[in-house]
């Protein structure tokens, strides 16, 4: 009897050990893990998730682009030059000429003209970013047109400062789509959009070969393309949402790349040899955001008080180690106007005395919808163990990213902690959403960050507005600046952070690209030893 | 039978002969002799005394928690996180500082929370369904099995997680959707157990005498079926622990700081491979605790319900 | 009989079920639809009052108000709750289960999809369960009270006890990472995602069908953990039902005449008993199968195994109620129709329970 269970045990352990003998990844393919499952449509239309941005920025082209490590520099992709009109309202692309897409179709102005008006018509989440400058579904096919084969022609309704347009190209919005090809899988006039979602019509370094939904996403390399074809012949991404797994599968070598490793994971890998780090400043920014339907965070000592209270050094060296960095204006740093000076750090007896003159000396109670990841719930915590200490008892209510947002969406919330991501890299981005509420009523049509917190801007949201038109990049990088400081002194966000994204890779992995958005994360120059 | 009398050999005259008196006196006497019989039976299983004691610790703990613990399991110091065991902290640090063996301490008194207050209202609704529906039959059984299906056939962590997101985080909540996932087998349990009783002469004698039905299902019945509930319910007792610590996983259960042992799990995971004390030992502490309850619910069924085990 | 009695106590209905009456077959058609209306009647609300908002899964966050108003009429969300419902049933009735918002395919796609992920790690578990749990009861029962009869007591209940996520990253860490038995998370390695074109979507069969064997013990290698782990909570179960079945059978007075007749011990419990004992086990096996096939979320967000329970999950918690309302559904008709089955083969196995 006990030969046989022997047997049996042993069996299993010898059945299994020489088949997990593991080759390392091929030389010509990368292989990632990475949590992609907010991917929920291919469609560069639609795309606004940032695993959606990543595989867009990877897989077509866009009009315009700019330097990664200096997004001031914006240069020509498949638009290889532009021209502003006199009055400041018309735009004149001239289309690259030889650009091919998968399909083998010429791209032209043609194509360019109806990736744009499809962006409009669809009406998908990331349309405003082209919507704001006056384009609608009834106007767009006489305001964005193509004159000839490589003229594409742009009207705006208003002289917009013009960096401001063509940062808004730049993003994922901008991308060319194969009109041929699309229009050719339409059904019911849905301009290819449902097979789009799942399918590919670009033209840029790589094609989509599959995606299956929150298993896996892979592309293979197009080798004709016209800015010299990539090293890797096939990029394959492993949906891994544990990051532990993530860990395991780095150190052991059957993947290359590892994106979702938390801050401690990092700490242990890095006397590993056979791995590197890759970091990049991202423009996420993580805040809190104070609900001014509180009766307490109404008050402007408190909301100052609470800005004395958090352990911003301690955070950004522990918790979120490598990960950030210390950052208070709303503009993260990298962008034209960003505020980079950080008047506030953890003061307590300072904060205590605020909250005495906000007549709060024995502190008050409140609560934090906390989303429940491992970083966010252990930067909470850290907040809630120096709150006490000014006599502040904090709540926390954690929940699913999407429970979270939802209570916040619908003001519901005390406080809420969050990450912030730019849709663009132009400074409107976040200046319309932090310091731009037209209006502050339960029912408003626009609801931006200053709405969900129900902080009614004032005066800033028509000096937003203001800074749009601003032609001179100089005077509307100081008008930014003018904005930041007024949120930062009487605004309901304690902005903490910025973003930075790292990539633990194996050390013969070469030239991954990480860019201060994930659309400009490039896998198209990686070359592996 | 030749322990019993080994043991009553043994023991003084007086409290013991009368437990295991041939002839008991009274009803009480005859009722406190069966348990005694029970209590020899049970003590001479060593793994469910092993068990026993583990979740008698388990309730010392969570009362002496204060006593026990060497630092406020709250206290977070970043300047001291993730340190290894050692003398200062046994257990070492977490992400936060905090001294793992006073969060472990105190997360005692959850674990004993959640699995008392989860056997106290799914048992009893399970109960109430079961017994109602066996004693009843007809479509009053047919609607209520019905139910009962409905909710056995839902996987359990998913109703679990969904009761949850519904019903906001915290503790309570976490208990209150662990119930609602535990009680459909305690209601197969009574049925069934009401079944093979509602037709025996007892019963049809107490109907004759008047009894309503209410009283029916209290009085006679409900007791019939405690017996293998005990057995089922302790048994249950080391997957509701688990369901917690999954939904702690999750990030669904209890609210932090609470030291609750599957949060401090699943926070600890990151530093697995490194930091393994982190997530090791209240993983460790869950298994010693879910299997005190196993054993225990052994060595109960083999006392309580002859027919399941021996 | 009495452990039978006992699975008939704490099981379900069986006693109706194939009476052979005229009509029972419609009594039994009625009663499924009434617990299936149940099943989606109950999910359906759990959707309506999860304080989630379906629309964010469709449009993001930071959608502008008018795309979320439009999408969310498109939903069908405004309407009242009564008429969606309706309109989901009608639907469902048809055969059409929906689109998934999140991963922007058919429902019934998705799921032929992450069935069979759960259904090959179900299977292989209890197999494996299967194999070692019987055996382990067998032995149990034939050394009973002594200590190997505790050791497969408590190495039992041990794995009824951890919580399956850290043993699933203990297992991972020493038989992946340390001694290189096995390979890592995933169905399949990475580089080899798109090399096998799902026919059965059974990583195993489908290797075989494509005649590629280095690709199936690819799959063996990656299956193997998470199956031994899941096995080892459904091995604690048919263990102790072993045990208690064989204890029942040796006493019984056939194996004594038995082993007058000089019979060897060997063949009296490994033959006579044990297949007597077959007959009961198929319940317990089932029972602990259909469990299976729950999807174990844990385990599958651990080993990136892309199933039905981290489906179900990730579908809740974005409210993509059309996913989590078909989800729901297999998982109840797996159960319901393991537990009908079990019910089958038992009668069908076992005379006396024809009577």
């Amino acid at each position: 009897m006990r030969k046989l269970i022997a047997g049996l045990v042993m069996g299993t352990a010898l059945a299994t050990a020489p088949m997990a003998a593991q080759a390392e990844t091929p030389k010509n393919a990368l292989v990632m893990a990475f949590a992609i499952d907010d991917i929920i449509t291919l469609d560069p239309a639609q795309i606004f998730e940032f695993s959606g941005a990543e595989y867009a920025g990877n897989t077509y082209d866009r009009l315009i682009g700019f330097d990664n490590d200096d997004v001031s520099k914006i240069y020509g992709v498949l638009a290889e030059s532009w021209e502003v009109s006199e009055d400041g309202k018309t735009f004149t692309f001239k289309i690259r000429d030889g650009v091919e897409f998968a399909s083998g179709n010429d791209l032209t102005a043609e194509d360019a003209a109806f990736s744009l008006q499809r962006v409009i018509l669809l009406d998908q989440s990331p349309a405003f970013i082209l919507g704001q400058f006056g384009l609608t579904a009834d106007n767009v096919k006489e305001k964005i047109r193509a004159t000839d084969e490589s003229t594409l022609v742009m009207e705006l309704d208003k002289p917009y400062a013009p960096s401001f347009v063509l940062y808004c190209l730049t993003a994922g919005v901008g991308a060319v789509v194969d009109k041929e090809e699309v229009l050719a899988h339409e059904v019911d006039g849905d301009l290819g959009h449902e097979w789009l979602k799942t399918n590919y019509a670009g033209s840029g370094p790589f094609k989509l070969n599959k995606w299956t939904a929150g298993e896996s996403l892979s592309l293979t390399s197009n080798d004709d393309y016209w800015d010299g074809a990539p090293a890797m012949k096939r990029v394959i991404i492993r949906s891994v949402k544990e990051s532990a797994s993530q860990q395991l599968l780095l150190e052991k070598g059957d993947i290359d790349i590892a994106r979702n490793l938390e801050a401690d994971q990092l700490a242990s890998i890095k006397g590993d040899d056979n791995i590197k780090l890759l970091s990049k400043g991202k423009g996420a920014l993580w805040y809190l955001g104070l609900s001014q339907k509180n009766e307490y965070l109404s008050n402007p000592k408190v909301r100052e008080a609470l800005k004395y209270l958090v352990d911003y050094k301690g955070i950004s060296e522990t918790i979120l180690a490598g990960r950030s960095q210390i950052h208070q204006g709303f503009l993260p740093e990298g962008f034209l106007g960003a505020y980079n000076e950080n008047p506030y750090s953890l003061d307590i007896e300072k904060a205590k005395s605020l909250l005495a003159e906000a007549g709060l000396a024995d502190g008050f109670s409140v609560t934090m919808d906390t989303r429940n990841t491992t970083s966010i719930m252990a930067m909470a915590q850290s907040i809630q163990a120096t709150w006490a200490q000014a006599g502040i008892n904090l709540e926390i209510i954690p929940g699913d990213g999407k429970q979270t947002l939802t209570k916040y969406r619908a003001r519901q919330h005390d406080i809420y902690i969050g990450r912030w991501g730019p849709d663009y890299q132009d400074p409107h981005t976040n200046a319309s959403t932090f310091a731009w509420n037209p209006d502050n009523s339960d029912d408003a049509t626009a609801k931006p960050l200053a709405w969900r917190n129900a902080w009614d801007a004032g005066a800033l949201t028509a000096e937003t507005d203001a800074a749009t038109l601003e032609r001179d990049d100089a005077k509307r990088a100081a008008m930014y600046i003018d904005l930041q400081k007024k949120v930062l002194e009487s605004g309901p966000f304690v902005v903490m952070f910025q973003e930075t994204e790292i990539a633990s890779m194996r050390s013969n992995v070469n030239n991954f690209i990480l860019g201060p958005s994930f659309d400009n994360n490039y896998y198209r120059y990686v070359t592996k030893d | 039978m030749t322990t019993q009398t080994d043991i009553s050999k043994s023991a003084k005259p007086g409290l013991k002969q009368w437990l295991v008196a041939d002839a008991p006196q009274s009803r009480f006497q005859a009722k406190c002799g069966r348990a005694w019989l029970g209590w020899i039976k049970f003590s001479e299983n060593k793994l469910a005394m092993i068990g026993l004691s583990v979740v008698i610790g388990l309730i010392l703990v969570t009362i002496f928690a204060p006593l026990l613990a060497p630092y406020d399991p709250l206290a977070a110091n970043l300047a001291n996180r993730i340190q290894p065991p050692g003398a200062e902290h046994w257990f070492g640090t977490d992400q936060l500082g905090r001294d793992i063996l006073s969060r472990v301490i105190y997360g005692a008194q959850y674990t004993l929370l959640i699995v008392g207050l989860v056997a106290i209202t799914a048992a009893p609704v399970g109960l109430l369904v079961g017994t109602t529906a066996g004693f009843f039959g007809g479509w009053v059984d047919a609607v209520l099995m019905r139910i009962t299906d409905v909710f056995l056939a839902f996987p359990k962590l998913i109703l679990a997680l969904a009761f949850v997101s519904a019903l906001g985080p915290g503790i309570e909540n976490a208990i209150l959707a662990i119930a609602v996932t535990a009680w459909p087998p305690y209601a197969r349990i009574a049925r069934a157990e009401t079944i093979t009783v509602r037709k025996s002469d007892f019963i049809e004698a107490a109907r004759l005498q008047g009894t309503s039905n209410f009283a029916l299902i209290i009085g006679h019945i409900t007791p019939m079926c405690m017996s293998s509930l005990v057995v089922r319910v302790t048994l249950d007792m080391a997957g509701m622990i688990l369901i917690a610590a999954g939904l702690g996983f999750l990030g669904l259960g209890a609210q932090p700081p609470m030291p609750e042992w599957g949060a401090m799990v699943s926070d600890g995971r990151q530093f697995l491979l490194e930091q393994w004390w982190v997530a090791t030992v209240p993983g460790i502490a869950i298994l010693i605790v879910s299997l005190g309850f196993n054993l225990l619910g052994d060595g109960l069924r083999d006392v309580l319900d002859p027919r399941g085990g021996d | 009989m009495s452990a039978v009695t006992r699975k008939n106590r704490d099981g379900r209905t069986r006693t109706h079920l194939f009476s052979g009456k005229a009509g029972s077959f419609l009594r039994v058609v009625f009663s499924l639809a009434i617990t299936f209306f149940g099943l989606l009647l109950v999910t359906f609300l759990i959707g309506r009052v999860l304080p989630i908002d379906p629309v964010l899964a469709a449009v993001g966050d930071r959608a502008p108000q008018a795309v979320y108003d439009r999408v969310r009429e498109e939903m069908g969300l405004n309407l009242p709750l009564w008429q969606q419902f309706f309109i989901y049933i009608s639907n469902v009735l048809q055969g059409n289960f929906g689109q998934s918002v999140l991963t922007a395919n058919p429902v019934i796609d998705d799921i032929k999809r992450v069935f069979p992920a759960t259904l090959e790690l179900a299977t292989i578990a209890t197999i494996i369960g299967v194999l070692l749990g019987i055996p382990a009861g067998v032995f149990a029962a034939i050394n009973k009270g002594k200590w190997p009869d505790h050791i497969v007591r408590v190495i039992g209940l041990a794995g009824h006890s951890m919580p399956i996520f850290w043993l699933g990253l203990m297992g991972l860490l020493v038989f992946y990472m340390k001694l290189d038995w096995v390979a890592g998370p995933g169905r399949l390695d990475a580089f080899y995602i798109d090399f096998i074109e799902p026919t059965t979507g059974l990583m195993l069969v489908d290797t075989l069908i494509e005649g590629d064997t280095d690709l199936f013990w690819n799959a063996v290698s990656h299956i193997i953990l998470p199956a031994s782990i899941l096995a080892y909570f459904s091995l604690a179960y048919i263990a102790r039902m072993t045990r208690s079945f064989m204890l029942e059978q040796l006493s019984q007075e056939y194996i004594l005449t038995a082993r007058v007749k000089g019979i060897s011990e060997h063949r009296i419990i490994w033959r006579h008993a044990l297949g007597n004992v077959m007959v009961p086990l198929v319940t317990v096996i089932a029972l602990s199968y259909a469990n299976l096939l729950e999807g174990s979320v844990l385990t599958e967000i651990i080993f990136a195994w892309p199933g039905l329970g981290l489906y179900i999950t990730n579908s809740l918690l974005n409210a993509d109620m059309n996913a989590v309302l078909g989800g729901t559904v297999v998982v109840g008709a797996v159960f319901i129709s393991v537990n009908m089955l079990s019910d089958v083969l038992y009668r069908l196995l076992d005379p006396r329970a024809r009577r």
